[in-house]
C-alpha cells in the first residue's frame, strides 16, 4: 500500500502583533509544521512499521522557504517528498480550498496512492475542507475527523472512528482508495531521532511546478479574496488585574472567596 | 426567484441546535439577495423534523426520506441534486463534523467555491462577504467571492429561528447512485464516561498547553485541592495522555457551566470555548494579551502561570 500525506507549513503569530493592511506584519510571523499533519505522518509511519504500507510520500504546496519544514516531516519516517510551487502561486494572497485541492489532485493522479492521510485542518486558516474536496476531485472515498484507524484493511476497507461532537464517535467502514482527515490524539507523534534528522537530509525532495502537473497557470486564481483583517472585539468587560504574581493572586483569591469558593 | 438552500443537521433522532441557527443565517442571506429560503432535511424521521424546522422565515422544507442516519454520500448526492434543481445561489450547512464531511464534496461537484466556519455573512446579490477567524482566533478576516457558493456556519453565532412558519413542506425524491456509496456507518459509541463528571463541578481549574510538561500538572492539582475544585483541561492535555478524556472541555469533550471556570494556559480556541462559554464567571491566566480567551473572560491575569498558580495556591493554605 502506498500512502500520500499532504503536509502544510502553517504561519504562526507572536503574542503581540500588528496588522498592516490585510495581513499581519511579517516581523511577527513564524512557521511550523501543521499540528494535525504531525498526527497524519505518525499514523502513516505506524502503518509502514506494521508492514501495511510500502511507501510514504509527502506533498507540500509552498515556496523554497518551507524545505526545512518538509525535512522536519521526512525526519519522522516518510520516504520522499514532493514540493509544488510556481510563480503563479506567489501572487495569490489566500490559497483557497479549491486551488489547493486542484493541485493536490494532480499529485494524487500522478502518484496513485491507496490512502491519503491529511490533517483535519491547518492551524492558520482553518478551512478544514481540503481533504474532502480532494477526495471528491479524484473520485476517492473519504472520512473527515478520524481519531482511530484499524490497522488492517480487509476487503480493501479502512475501518475508522470519526469524532463527532459531545463525546460521540461514529464507526465507519470506508472503501479504499480513500482520503482520511486525521484528528489530533489519534496517536502519539514521535520526536525525530538524530538518525532520522540526518537521513532526512538525503531523502529525495522533488520540486514540481504547475506545468509539471499539467495545470494551466494562466487564469489561475483563488476564488476568495482577502478584504479585511482585524483583531476581534472583546465580548466581555474584562477586568485585568495588574501587579506582580502575589498581588494578582491576592485579587483573584478575594474574588474566589467572595464567590464562596473553598469556604 | 433565486434560492438559498440550508441543509439541517440531526443525529440519532434529534435536530442539532445549530440547525435552527442555520435558518436565521439563511433567512438573512436570502433577504440580502431577494431569494426564498429552502431547507432540506435528509434521512431519519423527516416529517417530524420538517414540522420543527418550519419556523419564521422559512419558505419551503424539502424532506428526503432515505436512510436513518447521516451518510455523506447520500447527503452529497441529494444536496447537489436539490441545489441544481432550485438553482440555489448559496448552499448553507453547519460547520459541524458532519457538515465538514460532505459540504466540501457538494462544492466540488457543483464546481463552486466553499468558505467554512463563517461568523457573519452579507451579499449584494453577486458578491458574498464572509467573516471568519484565522490563526486560532487571533484575528478576524473578511473574504469575498462572487457567484454561487457553499458556506458553512459556526454554531452559536446566529440566534435560533423562532415562531411557526408557513412553509410548504414537500418530499424530494433524490436519484441516489448506491454504487457510489462507499462509506458505511456501522455504529456509534459514547466515549469520555467514567467516575468524574466535570459538568457537575461548581469550580473548575482548567489547564491547557501552557503547562508545557506533564510533571507541571502537579501545580494544577495542588491548586484544585486548595480550592476544593475539580481539574479539567483543553484538548492537547488529553491528546498527550496526561489527563483522561472525561476531563476534556469543548466541542468534542464536555460542555460545562460551573460558577467559576479558571482557564490556565488555555488560548480559547473556538472548539474549547464551545464547551465553557456558559460558565458564570470566567477567569483567564495567560501570558498572551491577545489570546482569544481574554475576549470572553470576566477577569484576567496577564502573567506567567508558573508564578501566579503557586501564589494563588498559597492564598488558600
Ligand atoms: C474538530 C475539532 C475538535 C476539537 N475539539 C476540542 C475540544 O473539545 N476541546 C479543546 O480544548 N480543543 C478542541 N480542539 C482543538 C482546538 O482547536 C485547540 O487546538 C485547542 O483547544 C488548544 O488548546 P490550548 O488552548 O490548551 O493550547 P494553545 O492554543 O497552544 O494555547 C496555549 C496557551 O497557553 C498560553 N501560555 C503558554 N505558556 C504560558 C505560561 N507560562 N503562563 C501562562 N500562559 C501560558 C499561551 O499564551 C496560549 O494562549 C478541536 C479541534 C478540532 C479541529
Amino acid at each position: 500500500m502506498k500512502i500520500l500525506v499532504p503536509v502544510t507549513e502553517v504561519t504562526t503569530v507572536e503574542d503581540e502583533f500588528e496588522i498592516e493592511g490585510t495581513a499581519i506584519a511579517d516581523r511577527y510571523l513564524g512557521a511550523d509544521l501543521n499540528e494535525w499533519d504531525e498526527y497524519a505522518i505518525e499514523e502513516a509511519v505506524q502503518l509502514q512499521e506494521a508492514g501495511l504500507a510500502d511507501e510514504i510520500v509527502t506533498v507540500t504546496i509552498g515556496p523554497d522557504d518551507c524545505e526545512q519544514t518538509i525535512r522536519q516531516a521526512l525526519a519522522k519516517g516518510p520516504d520522499r517528498a514532493i514540493r509544488v510551487w510556481d510563480d503563479a502561486l506567489a501572487d495569490v494572497d489566500l490559497l483557497d480550498v479549491g486551488l489547493k485541492s486542484q493541485i493536490l489532485a494532480a499529485v494524487v493522479d500522478a502518484e496513485e496512492p491507496d490512502l491519503v492521510l491529511s490533517g483535519v485542518q491547518s492551524g492558520d486558516d482553518s478551512f478544514g475542507a481540503t481533504g474532502v474536496t480532494l477526495a471528491d476531485a479524484v473520485g476517492y472515498e473519504w472520512a473527515a475527523v478520524v481519531n482511530h484507524l484499524a490497522h488492517d484493511f480487509d476487503d480493501d476497507t479502512a475501518s475508522v472512528r470519526r469524532e463527532l461532537e459531545g463525546g460521540v464517535e461514529e464507526l465507519t467502514d470506508v472503501e479504499l482508495p480513500a482520503v482520511l482527515t486525521i484528528q489530533t490524539g489519534i496517536n502519539e507523534p514521535r520526536y525525530a531521532s538524530l538518525r532520522g534528522i540526518r537521513q532526512a537530509q538525503r531523502k529525495p525532495l522533488e520540486v514540481q511546478d504547475l506545468a509539471d502537473l499539467g495545470i494551466d497557470a494562466d487564469g489561475l486564481e483563488s476564488a476568495l479574496t482577502l478584504e479585511e483583517m482585524a483583531e476581534p472585539e472583546s465580548e466581555t468587560d474584562v477586568t485585568v488585574w495588574e501587579g506582580d504574581a502575589d498581588e494578582t493572586a491576592a485579587e483573584l483569591a478575594d474574588l474566589l472567596r467572595e464567590k464562596g469558593v473553598a469556604q | 426567484m433565486s434560492a438559498v438552500l440550508a441543509v439541517a443537521d440531526h443525529r440519532r433522532g434529534e435536530l442539532r441546535d445549530v440547525s435552527y441557527e442555520l435558518l436565521t443565517a439563511g433567512r438573512a442571506l436570502a433577504d440580502d439577495v431577494g431569494a426564498d429560503l429552502h431547507v432540506a432535511v435528509i434521512s431519519g424521521t423527516v416529517d417530524d423534523f420538517a414540522a420543527k424546522l418550519d419556523r419564521d422565515g422559512v419558505d419551503a422544507v424539502h424532506t428526503v426520506d432515505y436512510g436513518e442516519e447521516f451518510d455523506h454520500g447520500v447527503y452529497t448526492q441529494t444536496t447537489v441534486q436539490l441545489a441544481t434543481e432550485l438553482e440555489a445561489q448559496y448552499v448553507l450547512t453547519p460547520n459541524s463534523v458532519n457538515g465538514l464531511d460532505y459540504a466540501p464534496a457538494v462544492a466540488s461537484r457543483l464546481d463552486v467555491p466553499i468558505v467554512t466556519d463563517t461568523v457573519a455573512l452579507e451579499s449584494d446579490g453577486d458578491e458574498l462577504r464572509a467573516t471568519r477567524e484565522m490563526y486560532g482566533g487571533k484575528v478576524e478576516t473578511t473574504v469575498s467571492l462572487s457567484g454561487p457558493a457553499v458556506v458553512t456556519i459556526r454554531g452559536a453565532e446566529w440566534p435560533a429561528a423562532e415562531g411557526t412558519g408557513d412553509a410548504t413542506i414537500e418530499a424530494f425524491d433524490p436519484d441516489i447512485d448506491e454504487d457510489a456509496l462507499g462509506a458505511t456507518v456501522t455504529g456509534f459509541e459514547e466515549v469520555a464516561g467514567g467516575d468524574v463528571d466535570i459538568s457537575d463541578a461548581d469550580v473548575l481549574v482548567s489547564v491547557g498547553r501552557g503547562i508545557d510538561e506533564e510533571e507541571n500538572l502537579e501545580l494544577i492539582h495542588e491548586l484544585a485541592d486548595a480550592l476544593e475544585a475539580t481539574v479539567s483541561s483543553s484538548r492537547p492535555i488529553v491528546d498527550s495522555g496526561w489527563l483522561p478524556k472525561n476531563r476534556q472541555v469543548g466541542q468534542s469533550g464536555k460542555v460545562v457551566t460551573p460558577d467559576v471556570y479558571i482557564a490556565i494556559g488555555i488560548s480559547g480556541a473556538v472548539q474549547h470555548v464551545a464547551g465553557m462559554k456558559g460558565s458564570e464567571t470566567i477567569v483567564a491566566i495567560n501570558t498572551d494579551p491577545n489570546a482569544p480567551i481574554m475576549d470572553i473572560a470576566d477577569y484576567a491575569i496577564q502573567d506567567d502561570l508558573f508564578d501566579v498558580v503557586p501564589a494563588l495556591t498559597e492564598q488558600f493554605q
